[in-house]
C-alpha cells in the first residue's frame, strides 16, 4: 500500500516550488535591459517607469454578443475587468496604465457601457496618464472614454504594440493571440493565461473577465518564437515558469 | 386472473374476432384499459415485460378509430404515442402494422423523429396521420409549431410509454410541459402512461393528468386577458394569479384543503413468473475493492456457452472494455460476443443491435445504452457484473431477458468484490419481495421551463396569467410561484438580469395587449435548434492511424478508420504515449488533430495506463444501501451470505466493531507516519466526495492539516499530518461537530462555487435554457473570439447576480445530480448522536475496503497549482541538469 501513496512526491515538488518561489520573490524578466514584473492578474508592470500594462481588455463583450447573436451573457464582464485593474491600481499606484489593444471588444463598446462602469473607469483614471493602444477590434479612436490614444508606444528599450510583428526588433511586448498553457499530468489538465517570452519578445495575456484563450503550441506562435520560449502560467497563488517540453496542445 | 370474459361488451366483434384468430384472449387489463379510456380518464398501466403493455395501450385508440363513421379522412390526428428511444417508436409503428392490416383498419400511422425527411414533416403537419409516434422532442417542436392548435385541436389520446425512465429526468419536465399544452389544446385529452413497476405509482398516475382545471382553448384567453390587464393598470404588484400551493410541498399534498391532487385510474398487472435470480459464486476468494470481476469470467464464458442469448450488462464504459476483452482472451470456441456503448459509433451500435434481432449473436457486453429498448425474444439469459446498485434497476434489467410473461426471466448477478456479494444479497432479497427503489418526483426544472416559455411564445403570442395556469397544471410544476414564473419570462425575454442592460435586445416582447411575442424569426430558428435536455459532452472522435516504420514516433492523420468518440474533457488529460481501452483494444494515444484522437494499436501484452474515462456511474440507492447496513449489522443474517464475507465481518467484529444499521461508524488509526480517519456512510460514491471535501475543509481548518481523501461507495478514508483520534479523545463533542449537518451550510458554499462538477452542471443549465448555445457533433471549433467559456460566465455570474435563475438551477440540479447533497443531509440528520468512534492502532478489515481506493483516483488536495509547480520543477531541473 505504501506504494499507492501519492503524497511523497508531491510534498516534495511543493517544497521545491515554494524555495523556487523564495528565490524569485517576484517572478520577473528582463528584457531589452529593462526590468519587467509578471503580475498574477495578468499585468506587467515597470517599476522604473511605475507603469502598468494590461492587454485585451475586451470590455463590452458580453453585451456585443446580446447585440449581435441574441446569446444574453451576464452583462457584468465590463465591472468584472474593471474590478480587477482596479485592485492592481490600488497596488502598485501605477503614474501611467496602457491598454496594449482590444481594449473595446467592438468599436461600439464605449456606447454601450452602463453609467456605473463608466464612472469606475473615470475614477482609476483619475490623476494618471492613460493610454490607449489601437487594436483591431476597436481601431478607431474610443470616444468618451478619457486617456490618450496612440498606434505604438516606446518606453524605454520597450516597443508596446497590440499585434506582434515577426521579426521585429528586440523589446516588443504584444497582446492580441491571447495566449494560454496547457499542463497535463496524471490524468489531469490545467489549462491557463499566461505570458509568453524569449527573452526578446513578451506576449501578454489576455485581460477581460470573458477573454479565452489560445494554446501556446498553436502555429501562431511559431513565427514569434523561433527558438523556443518559456510560458509563465496565472495559477491560484502564483505565476509558474513552464518550459516548452511540458506544454501539451489542446 | 389473467384473462377478461371471452365475449366482453367493450370489445368490439371485429377486435373479438381477431383475438379469437389469432388463438389470443384479451387480457384483463387491456379491457380495463378499453373501458376507462372509453369512458374518457385517464389511466396509468403499471405491469411487466412481456404483459402485452403496448397492444393494450393502443387498443383504445384503435377500437375508437375502427368505430368511426365511414369516409372521415380529414378528421386529423386522433393519437399521438411517446417514446424515449427513436428506435423504440419505429418499432412499435411496425408491431402496429399488423392488427391493422388483419382487421382492415382505416387508420393510417407514421413516425416523426429527427430522421424524418423536411417535406414528409411539412405534410404531416397539413396531413396528419391518425396515430403519429414520436419522442418528446420532437412533441416540443411540434407544440412550438404556428400550427399547433390546429394539429392537436383533435387529438383524443396521447400514449406515453416507458413512462418510469422518462419522468426521473430533466427530459420528463420537458414531456410533462408538452403535456399540458396537449390538455390545454384539446380538453378532455386522455392520457394513457405505460410503466414498469415503481415504488410511488401515484407520482406517475398525477404526472399524466392536469393538476388544476385549465382554461378551455376558447374560452380561455379573454376572461383571463382582462384579467391581467385590470391588474396590470391598477397596480404594480401583481397578485398571483392563482393561489400557489407552498414550495415545500411534495407532491403527495393535497392541492387544496381536503380535496386530494387529480390522478389517472390505475390499473396494475401483478408481476408474471418470478425470476430466476442468483448470485455467481465462484470457489475463489474475491478482493475487498476493485470492479473487474476478472476472477468470474470463465464461469459467465461457461454461462455463454450453455445459452442461446445472453445480455452482460456492465456498470461503466470501461468494465465493458475490460469484460469485453477478457471474454474474447477465453473464447476459444470463437462465439460471436460482442460491445454495445455509448461511446462506440453510432453504425457500430447499430450492426450490433441488427445482428441481436437477427439471432445472430450470442453474447453482448453493454452498459446501460441497453437498459431500455426493443423487445429481444431470444435472450434466454441476463448477467449482471459489479454492484446491482439498484433494486429496480436490476428489475428492468432482469426483464431484458425473456419477453414473455409466463416464463421466468433468468438472470445472474457476479460481484466484483467482497462488499458487492453484500450488495448482491440485498439485492436478492429485494426482488424476492418485489421492493422498488425508484426515484423520488421531480421538481421541475427552471431552465427547462425557459426553454418551454420560449418554444410556446414561438407558438403563438401567450398571455402570461393563462401560461402560468397551463404550466403548473403539469405536476412537476405544480408547486411554481407566480414570482418564480414571472423570473423565466424575464430571463428568456432579457436573460434576466438585476443590470437591466438587455431590454432593446429582448427575445419576446409584451405588446399593449399584455401578450407576449416572439421578437422575430431568428429567435424562433435559435429555439429550434436548442430544444431537448439531453446535452451530449463534446466528444473527439476516435481514429486509427497508421505509424511510419522509418520515422518513430510519426503518424499519418486520416489513414484508418474510426473507433468511436470519447468525451473531450478526456481527450484533453491524455499524452502522447498514454496508453488506454477502447472499443475491445489497448490503444496508443498519437495526438489530437484538428478534432480527431489519433491512436495506434498497443503492441501485445501492453497494460492500459489510464485507468478510466467518462461513464455512467450509478451510486448505490439508498434503499440497497440501507439493507447492505442491516445485513451487516445482524449477525443471524450471516448464514446466508458465503463464508468469505461472514469470516470478513467477524474479524472486522473482533478488531473493531460493527456498527448497528442507523449508526456511522468512524475508525482512526496510523499508519505510515500519517493518520487515517474512516467513515462507513454506506450512501454512494458521490454523497461521499461531496463530504470528503468537505470534511477536510473542516478538518483543516481545526488544524489537524488534511492531505487528502478517497471515497468509494460505502465509506471514506482521509488522512491527515496531525491525530484526529487523539483530537476526539481530549475534546467531547469534536467528533459530533466535524460530522455536524450545518457543513451543508457556508462550507458547501464555497466549495459549490469552485468545484468543477457544478460548472458542468451550470453549463447543462445554460445550454438547456437557451444562454448559450448548443454544440452540435461535428461542428468545429471556433475562433478564440466567438465562444466564451461558460466556466468564465459562471465565474462572473455567481460574483455580481448570485441569485440568478441559471445558478438556481444549477444548484437544483446538484442537490439531487453529481453531488448529491440532498443523500448526505439525510444521512447526516440520521446518524446525529449515532456516531460511534473506535481508536485503533492498525488498520481495520472494513476500513482496507475504502484504503484500496487511495490512489486510483484524484485526491484533495491536488489543486491547479501542484500540477504547475510539477511542471514549473521539470524546467528547472533541465536548467540544473
Amino acid at each position: 500500500m505504501s506504494d499507492a501513496d501519492p503524497f511523497t512526491r508531491e510534498d516534495r515538488i511543493l517544497a521545491l516550488g515554494q524555495r523556487l518561489e523564495k528565490a524569485t520573490k517576484a517572478p520577473g524578466l528582463i528584457l531589452a535591459g529593462e526590468s519587467l514584473t509578471l503580475d498574477l492578474c495578468g499585468g506587467l508592470w515597470l517599476e522604473a517607469h511605475r507603469t502598468l500594462i494590461v492587454s485585451d481588455l475586451h470590455l463590452e463583450k458580453g453585451s456585443s454578443f446580446a447585440a449581435r447573436s441574441g446569446q444574453f451573457l451576464p452583462p457584468y464582464d465590463t465591472r468584472e475587468t474593471l474590478a480587477c485593474l482596479h485592485e492592481a491600481v490600488a497596488r502598485f499606484d501605477p503614474r501611467c496604465v496602457v491598454a496594449l489593444g482590444d481594449s473595446f471588444h467592438d468599436a461600439r463598446g464605449p456606447e454601450r457601457m452602463e453609467p456605473g462602469d463608466r464612472a469606475l473607469l473615470a475614477a482609476l483614471q483619475e490623476g494618471r496618464d492613460w493610454v490607449w493602444i489601437a487594436g483591431n477590434h476597436d481601431a478607431a479612436v474610443n470616444e468618451g472614454v478619457g486617456g490618450r490614444y496612440t498606434e505604438t508606444l516606446s518606453l524605454g528599450g520597450l516597443t508596446l504594440r497590440h499585434e506582434p510583428r515577426p521579426g521585429a526588433a528586440a523589446g516588443e511586448v504584444a497582446g492580441h493571440l491571447h495566449p494560454c498553457g496547457k499542463v497535463a499530468m496524471r490524468g489531469r489538465a490545467v489549462r491557463r493565461r499566461c505570458f509568453v517570452s524569449d527573452g526578446h519578445r513578451l506576449i501578454m495575456p489576455a485581460f477581460g473577465a470573458f477573454t479565452g484563450g489560445l494554446n501556446v503550441r498553436d502555429a501562431a506562435f511559431e513565427p514569434l518564437f523561433p527558438n523556443g520560449f518559456t510560458a509563465h502560467l496565472l495559477g491560484d497563488g502564483r505565476v509558474f515558469a513552464i518550459g516548452r517540453t511540458m506544454l501539451a496542445r489542446d | 386472473m389473467p384473462e377478461g370474459p371471452p365475449d366482453d361488451p367493450t370489445l368490439p366483434p371485429l377486435f373479438a374476432d381477431w383475438f379469437a384468430r389469432r388463438g389470443w384472449r384479451p387480457r384483463a387489463h387491456q379491457l380495463d384499459l378499453l373501458r376507462i379510456a372509453g369512458g374518457g380518464r385517464s389511466a396509468l398501466l403499471v405491469a411487466p415485460t412481456g404483459a402485452g403493455k403496448t397492444l393494450a395501450g393502443f387498443l383504445p385508440s384503435l377500437v375508437a378509430l375502427a368505430g368511426r363513421p365511414g369516409g372521415t379522412k380529414a378528421a386529423g390526428l386522433h393519437t399521438l404515442y411517446v417514446s424515449p428511444l427513436k428506435a423504440l417508436a419505429v418499432d412499435i409503428a411496425r408491431n402496429l402494422d399488423a392488427p391493422i392490416a388483419e382487421m382492415a383498419l382505416p387508420v393510417r400511422v407514421e413516425t416523426r423523429t429527427g430522421d424524418t425527411p423536411a417535406h414528409k414533416r411539412t405534410r404531416q403537419i397539413e396531413r396528419p396521420p391518425d396515430i403519429l409516434l414520436t419522442t418528446p422532442e420532437q412533441l416540443s417542436l411540434l407544440i412550438a409549431h404556428r400550427e399547433a392548435a390546429e394539429l392537436f385541436g383533435s387529438l383524443r389520446c396521447v400514449v406515453l410509454d416507458e413512462l418510469h425512465a422518462l419522468v426521473t429526468s430533466k427530459r420528463g419536465d420537458l414531456l410533462s410541459l408538452a403535456l399540458a399544452r396537449l390538455h390545454r389544446l384539446s380538453p378532455g385529452l386522455t392520457a394513457i402512461g405505460l410503466s414498469a413497476t415503481v415504488r410511488e405509482p401515484d407520482e406517475l398516475r398525477r404526472y399524466l393528468v392536469p393538476q388544476k382545471a385549465l382554461p378551455g382553448r376558447d374560452a380561455a384567453p379573454s376572461p383571463v386577458r382582462e384579467r391581467d390587464g385590470v391588474r396590470d393598470a391598477t397596480s404594480p404588484e401583481r397578485a398571483p394569479p392563482s393561489p400557489p400551493r407552498e414550495p415545500e410541498d411534495d407532491s403527495s399534498a393535497p392541492e387544496a384543503e381536503g380535496a386530494p391532487p387529480p390522478m389517472a385510474d390505475l390499473v396494475v398487472v401483478a408481476g408474471g413468473a418470478k425470476p430466476d435470480l442468483r448470485m455467481l459464486e465462484i470457489d475463489l476468494r474475491l478482493p475487498l475493492a476493485g470492479h473487474t470481476a476478472y476472477q468470474s469470467m470463465p464461469a459467465i464464458y461457461d454461462l455463454i456457452r450453455a445459452h442461446r442469448t445472453v445480455l452482460v450488462f456492465v456498470n461503466t464504459r470501461l468494465q465493458a472494455e475490460y469484460t469485453f476483452q477478457e471474454l474474447w482472451r477465453l473464447n476459444d470456441d470463437v462465439l460471436p460476443i460482442a460491445l454495445h456503448h455509448g461511446s462506440l459509433d453510432a453504425q457500430q451500435r447499430r450492426r450490433v443491435e441488427a445482428a441481436m434481432a437477427a439471432g445472430q449473436l450470442r453474447a453482448i457486453v453493454c452498459t446501460a445504452t441497453l437498459d431500455l429498448g426493443i423487445d429481444w425474444g431470444d435472450v434466454d439469459l441476463v448477467v449482471n457484473i459489479g454492484a446491482p446498485k439498484g433494486a429496480s434497476r436490476i428489475m428492468q434489467r432482469i426483464g431484458r431477458a425473456n419477453h414473455r410473461m409466463d416464463e421466468p426471466s433468468k438472470a445472474y448477478l457476479v460481484p466484483a468484490n467482497r462488499f458487492e456479494i453484500l450488495e448482491c444479497q440485498a439485492a436478492l432479497d429485494a426482488v424476492e419481495e418485489a421492493a422498488q427503489d425508484t426515484p423520488d418526483a421531480r421538481l421541475g426544472a427552471p431552465d427547462v421551463l425557459a426553454q418551454h416559455v420560449l418554444g410556446m411564445a414561438c407558438a403563438d403570442a401567450f398571455d402570461p396569467v393563462a401560461l402560468y395556469d397551463e404550466v403548473t397544471a403539469a405536476a412537476p410544476y405544480a408547486g411554481l410561484t407566480w414570482e418564480e414564473f414571472e423570473q423565466v419570462v424575464d430571463y428568456v425575454a432579457t436573460g434576466g438580469y438585476a443590470l437591466r442592460a438587455y431590454e432593446r435586445f429582448a427575445k419576446i416582447l409584451r405588446g399593449p395587449d399584455g401578450l407576449w411575442r416572439v421578437r422575430d424569426a431568428r429567435v424562433a430558428q435559435q429555439y429550434r435548434m436548442n430544444v431537448g435536455t439531453i446535452i451530449e459532452a463534446s466528444k473527439v472522435k476516435v481514429r486509427l492511424a497508421r505509424s511510419l516504420r522509418g520515422k518513430p514516433g510519426t503518424v499519418l492523420p486520416k489513414t484508418g478508420r474510426v473507433l468511436g468518440e470519447i468525451e473531450e474533457d478526456f481527450a484533453e488529460t491524455l499524452t502522447v504515449g498514454d496508453t488506454f481501452l477502447f472499443a475491445g483494444e489497448v490503444l496508443r494515444f498519437e495526438g489530437l488533430a484538428e478534432d480527431e484522437a489519433l491512436v495506434t494499436k498497443a503492441g501485445p501484452g501492453t497494460d492500459p495506463a489510464i485507468p478510466s474515462y467518462a461513464g455512467a456511474k450509478f451510486p448505490l440507492s439508498t434503499f440497497l444501501a440501507a439493507r447492505v447496513r442491516a445485513l451487516i449489522a445482524d449477525p443471524f443474517e450471516w448464514d446466508r451470505l458465503p463464508r468469505q464475507v461472514s469470516d470478513y465481518l467477524l474479524q472486522q467484529r473482533r478488531r473493531s466493531l460493527l456498527p448497528g444499521p442507523r449508526d456511522l461508524l468512524v475508525e482512526t488509526f496510523p499508519r505510515g507516519g500519517r493518520h487515517y480517519l474512516t467513515a462507513f456512510p454506506f450512501e454512494g460514491r458521490l454523497a461521499h466526495q461531496t463530504l470528503g471535501m468537505l470534511l477536510t475543509r473542516r478538518l483543516e481548518r481545526a488544524r489537524l492539516r488534511p492531505l487528502g481523501f478517497a471515497a468509494n461507495d460505502y465509506g471514506i478514508a482521509i488522512w491527515t499530518t496531525r491525530d484526529v483520534g487523539e483530537r476526539i479523545g481530549f475534546e467531547p463533542g469534536f467528533l459530533e461537530a466535524l460530522f455536524a449537518e450545518d457543513m451543508l451550510g457556508d462550507d458547501l458554499e464555497a466549495w459549490l462555487d469552485e468545484s468543477a462538477m457544478m460548472k458542468r452542471t451550470f453549463r447543462q443549465c445554460a445550454v438547456i435554457a437557451g444562454l448559450i448555445e448548443r454544440r452540435f457533433p461535428g461542428q468545429k471549433k471556433t475562433g478564440r473570439q466567438v465562444t466564451i467559456s461558460t466556466d468564465l460566465v459562471y465565474d462572473v455570474l455567481r460574483k455580481h447576480q448570485p441569485d440568478h435563475l441559471l445558478l438556481r438551477a444549477a444548484r437544483q440540479d446538484a442537490a439531487t445530480g453529481l453531488l448529491d447533497v440532498r443523500r448526505l443531509g439525510m444521512m447526516l440528520r440520521r446518524i446525529q448522536g449515532r456516531i460511534i468512534h473506535k481508536a485503533l492502532d492498525r488498520v481495520s478489515p472494513l476500513s482496507v475496503s475504502v484504503m484500496l481506493e487511495i490512489g486510483r483516483e484524484r485526491v484533495y488536495g491536488e489543486g491547479a497549482d501542484e500540477i504547475l509547480a510539477e511542471a514549473e520543477a521539470q524546467l528547472l531541473e533541465e536548467a540544473l541538469a
